[in-house]
């Protein structure tokens, strides 16, 4: 099926997200109990009979479930990772029936801060607990159940969602049999923490933040929200891939202000404008604070090995040679630990020039790893 | 022309000298070791190892369509540099580890065959020997030997540090190295008579003392 409709070339189409509720109470790493909650998703592909051809992606710090196609004909973007998804393309969905989904505490439909807690009928706000990679990997095994799929035939992410892949095949070892690590890395380097720390500072002490409870006041911190979008965005490029986008052009001259004279700064200012107006600062919170805290080897005495030794799928990890936040020895870190195991594992560090945010491009060897290490998983 | 000593195996041509060089490798590993292939190109080596001896490879990579030639085949591949050494791999962690006709292009020879001693329990190393006498004839006639297993004109050869076999047995002596095997073979057949003129592929067997 090669197909080309309304929406482009190889594209699953229009598609809807769909809900599940969970009405178990969720204890979650820290102790705190979720009493309830709800997930949104969305599939792509069919299930096949006997339910072994599915495979999770696991978004990272500001995705969503909305990983491929269309809400609507009209839709300006597709979903984030699309060049992907789809029939033909290198996850393909004539052979994979794919679920994407929004993480617990996200902003576009699971429940998060800005969700109502059922004790008192007001949003969570700062009363929303602290969640980890760990609970978003047992919620997303709950989804699993949900859809009856006993075990996935691969879990797939970048960066944050990386490290969710490898919990998966940690903490759930019978029900993934591949693992594709992208960009990733086993935690965080104190520099990269740092960088999360500054990112929550420009959230926390914005005077629209509220401690929190922004929701009950009619406010949102947005200033907050931007700054700490705009230092991501200097971290996902490389020096090079922001030399070669922007350099130092000036939109119009030098006018000797603070205006955005330089492309580089409007560039910044409208990713920061347009997440802030769409992005939920708890959310954020919440997500950096997650990346923080993951740390499998922590119980292991540091010792990723050991921390791996119950591991049984097999993994494909992906670097990129310019990413200098999740660096290409972060991945050889999880490649080490997987080869002292003995387990099957293969490692790519592709060249590319732009950065972190090179696992999200199209570059064709990059697709072809991921085409050919995708078609040989049996289903 | 063939003015070589052989044995009874008679092959003559170059694919049949690499299945020659396989089998020499294939009989010097133990059946369903865990077997590192340095530089393993397109993965061969490692999947005539796997199919005949049931080995659990490995194998590291540089060039990118090598790389994907190695996972489109099943072979588990490493894409790295060997000129960094082995760092990513355990002291001891390999039955054998093999460099299979790189030697001759690495900058590190002395790092890289350290490396391979410190990660495998025996490691093996196969080169061209500079000293074929065909190389030595084109040297005589005052030109850099240029043939099927040196395929590079002077100007766009990867290849730094060619050696001879004497070269070779030197280094052994002098970093302390034990040979525990040499085979020299030319056109696929083994060559035991005046092995640093006659022969062409050297292939040792190696460990620490």
């Amino acid at each position: 099926m090669n197909e080309n409709n309304a929406i482009g070339t190889n594209s699953v189409g229009i598609v809807a997200p769909q809900t599940a509720h969970f009405n178990a109470p969720l204890t979650l790493k820290s102790g705190a109990v979720l009493p309830q909650f709800t997930l949104v998703y969305e599939t792509y592909g069919k299930l096949n009979a006997d339910k072994s051809n599915a495979v999770l992606i696991c978004h990272a710090l500001s995705g969503t479930h909305h990983v491929a196609g269309k809400y609507s004909v009209d839709d300006k973007y597709p979903g984030w990772w699309d060049n992907l998804v789809g029939p033909n393309k290198p996850l393909d969905t004539n052979k994979f029936f794919v679920i994407g989904v929004n993480n617990l505490g996200g902003c576009h439909g699971s429940t998060g801060a800005a969700s109502i807690n059922p004790a008192t009928q007001q949003p969570w706000g700062s009363q929303f607990p602290v969640l980890t990679v760990e609970d978003w990997v047992t919620s997303q095994a709950l989804l699993a159940d949900y859809l009856g799929i006993k075990q996935l035939a691969a879990v797939v992410g970048g960066s944050l969602g990386g490290m969710q892949a490898l919990q998966w095949t940690i903490a759930q070892p019978e029900r993934v049999r591949h693992a594709l690590v992208i960009a990733s890395a086993p935690n965080l380097t104190a520099q990269n923490m740092a960088f999360n720390e500054v990112a929550r500072q420009a959230i926390i002490t914005d005077p629209e933040f509220h401690g929190g409870d922004y929701y009950a006041h009619g406010v949102v911190p947005r200033r907050g929200l931007r700054i700490a979008r705009m230092l991501g965005h200097i971290t996902y490029l490389s020096d090079d891939a922001m030399g070669a986008k922007f350099g130092r052009k000036l939109k119009d001259g030098v006018k000797y202000s603070f205006d955005a004279e330089f492309e580089m700064e409007s560039y910044l200012r409208y990713q920061g404008d347009k997440f802030a107006g769409e992005f939920d600062a708890n959310t954020y919170l919440r997500m950096t604070r997650a990346l923080d805290y993951y740390d499998p080897a922590l119980p292991f005495d540091n010792d990723l090995s050991a921390a791996l030794k119950n591991v049984s799928a097999q993994f494909l990890v992906v670097s990129f040679t310019s990413d200098w936040r999740f660096s290409p020895a972060r991945s050889r870190e999880i490649v080490k630990a997987l080869l002292d195991n003995e387990r099957t594992v293969s490692y790519a560090e592709v060249t590319a020039a732009h950065g972190h945010d090179a696992f999200l491009m199209p570059d064709k060897h990059y697709h072809d790893i991921l085409h050919t290490y995708l078609s040989k998983i049996e289903v | 022309m063939q003015t070589t000593v052989t044995n009874n195996v008679n092959i003559t041509n170059s694919d049949a000298q690499f299945r020659q060089d396989f089998a020499i490798i294939a009989n010097w590993v133990k059946f369903g070791s865990k077997v590192l292939d340095l530089g393993c190109g397109d993965g061969e080596l490692l999947q005539f190892l796997r199919t005949g001896m049931e080995v659990k490879g490995y194998g590291v990579e540089k060039d990118d369509a090598n790389w994907l030639a190695c996972l489109n085949n099943g072979t588990n591949v490493i894409q790295m540099d060997l000129e960094d050494g082995l760092s990513g791999f355990e002291d001891q962690s390999f039955d054998t580890v093999i460099l299979s006709q790189t030697l001759q292009a690495m900058h590190n020879t002395q790092e890289i065959v350290q490396e391979m001693l410190r990660v495998g329990h025996e490691i093996i190393v196969t080169f061209p020997n500079f000293g074929y006498w065909r190389n030595r004839i084109q040297i005589t006639n005052g030109h850099m030997p240029v043939s099927k297993t040196l395929p590079y004109e002077w100007y766009n050869t990867p290849n730094v540090h060619l050696c001879t076999i004497n070269d070779f047995d030197q280094f052994c002596k002098k970093y302390k190295i034990t040979i525990l095997e040499r085979k020299v073979i030319t056109d696929g057949s083994e060559v035991n008579f005046m092995p640093n003129l006659l022969g062409n592929l050297a292939m040792y067997r190696l460990k620490a003392i």
